[in-house]
């Protein structure tokens, strides 16, 4: 189905569940033993985690290129719920063991930023960027 | 071997988690720091030898129990069990004496010894039921399964009560003391270029700040301000520099403090997107200009004191709404949007 026509049928919703929102990057969970059932409530895409940590509202799912100990940091102070890493990007096992530690779900998907960030805007996911006139979407 | 299993891959085979390993090894430690006399029943029903079988199976009926020591002149001489009672049973012998069919032969523990004896000798008798004797080998008492069980949860919620008790206390920590101005002060040693553990040390001050009793959304404000703080000292700084956090019962003060290189223009470092960030510090995703935006957003009163050559000193600071104050009464958590 064309992007246009989903587009403009988006209905956005409250919340969507990790586990929809990991078949829909397609998705690998590395630390299952981290309850992914929780309620998403947005989504932030970024390399850097001074946007992330400008933008992201709590309850986010963060969606980065950038693959280093400081992610998970950034997401432990910014209450972002679960992180997907970007085009097979495979954390290393401190990452894991930190994000399991602070109960954080990571996320491997073989797609990149462009089309994950689309799929999950599509299926009704809220941005969680603020522009910056300050206003949304 | 199945403990090997269980060691790498955990309960239901999945990796083992910290929070798995935690329990495991509370568990583990308490089967060693439990005592079998903190554990076991001391009301124990006894045989003679040379009461009848029939004696026997009136105890063990009566008291619903599967076997019962037989003890001589206060000495521990056999056991007898409802195996050996049905071996009597079809001999149709219910007149003869206990000690006929007993097994003289008798598994004891001490009661000195820690429950992970009794654990063993469970394990390698495939016995149920162990009676347990003191230092002069006299019954005190019996030991099933069933009493490690619940010996080990009543252990474990006394310790979960003593958890709850101390967070109850952290959290009344400023109604609990009385002074003209109650602070409580923060301090950690940021090194420069330490990217591994840099945001340890904001991570500890949110974690605190949780435990004091703060809000999710207060929490993560200071969380924010701190890490972007902390991170400025790991890129920036040419010996690293002090990070304080000053927690009043009203308001929050964070600080930074270094000896150099010190910003040239504080304005400039000010403007959203401007950042002289090396490379090392772009490669971990910082250095986009926004980390003095962001903490200006955090906060409700930001300062820097700096130049060109000289250390940098930035003092952030949150006041609390009346309630959030930490003196305030319980109940005034709320989840943060």
């Amino acid at each position: 189905m064309p992007l246009r026509l989903r587009h403009n049928n988006r209905k956005q919703v409250n919340y969507m569940k990790l586990s929809e929102i990991i078949k829909h990057v397609q998705g690998t969970v590395l630390n299952p033993e981290v309850q992914t059932d929780a309620e998403i409530i947005g989504g932030c895409g970024a390399d850097l985690m001074s946007d992330v940590l400008a933008v992201v509202k709590p309850e986010a799912v963060l969606l980065t290129g950038l693959c280093n100990l400081q992610v998970v940091r950034t997401a432990e102070m910014a209450d972002v719920r679960a992180i997907v890493f970007l085009r097979g990007k495979q954390p290393m096992p401190e990452m894991v063991e930190l994000a399991t530690q602070k109960g954080i779900p990571l996320i491997s998907s073989q797609r990149g930023m462009f089309e994950c960030c689309g799929r999950l805007y599509c299926s009704g996911l809220r941005s969680f960027e603020t522009n910056m006139n300050g206003s949304h979407e | 071997m199945s403990s090997t299993l269980q060691e790498t891959q955990g309960r239901k085979g999945r990796p083992i988690t910290d929070n798995d390993a935690q329990d495991i090894t509370r568990i583990e430690e308490l089967s060693y720091d439990l005592r079998i006399f903190e554990v076991m029943s001391r009301e124990v029903f006894t045989l003679a030898p040379n009461q009848t079988i029939r004696d026997g199976l009136e105890l063990l009926r009566i008291k619903r129990i599967s076997g019962a020591p037989v003890v001589e002149n206060g000495d521990l001489v056999g056991v007898i069990s409802t195996e050996d009672l049905m071996r009597a049973l079809t001999q149709n012998d219910l007149k003869s004496p206990i000690r006929t069919y007993m097994s003289a032969n008798v598994i004891s523990v001490k009661s000195y010894e820690p429950v992970v004896k009794a654990l063993e000798t469970f394990a390698r008798t495939n016995v149920g039921r162990l009676p347990v004797t003191n230092e002069h080998d006299q019954l005190v008492g019996m030991i099933t399964k069933g009493d490690i069980t619940r010996g080990v949860l009543v252990a474990i919620r006394k310790d979960y009560q003593e958890e709850e008790i101390r967070r109850y206390r952290v959290r009344h920590l400023f109604e609990d003391i009385t002074s003209d101005r109650t602070s409580l002060i923060l301090r950690y040693h940021i090194k420069p270029r330490d990217f591994i553990n840099g945001g340890q040390a904001s991570s500890h001050i949110k974690r605190a700040m949780l435990r004091l009793g703060a809000s999710a959304q207060l929490a993560r404000q200071c969380g924010i301000a701190v890490y972007e703080a902390e991170m400025n000292l790991i890129i920036h700084t040419t010996n690293g520099g002090i990070l304080r956090v000053q927690i009043e019962p009203h308001r929050i003060l964070m600080q930074t403090t270094d000896d150099g290189p010190g910003i040239p223009d504080v304005n400039k470092a000010l403007q959203p997107g401007w950042s002289t960030a090396p490379q090392e510090a772009r490669n971990m995703g910082f250095g986009a200009g926004m980390g003095l935006v962001n903490i200006k957003s955090c906060v409700d009163k930001m300062e820097i004191f700096s130049g060109a050559g000289k250390g940098t000193r930035l003092m952030m600071e949150i006041h609390l709404r009346p309630e959030e104050k930490f003196s305030a009464a319980e109940g005034t958590e709320e989840p943060g949007i």
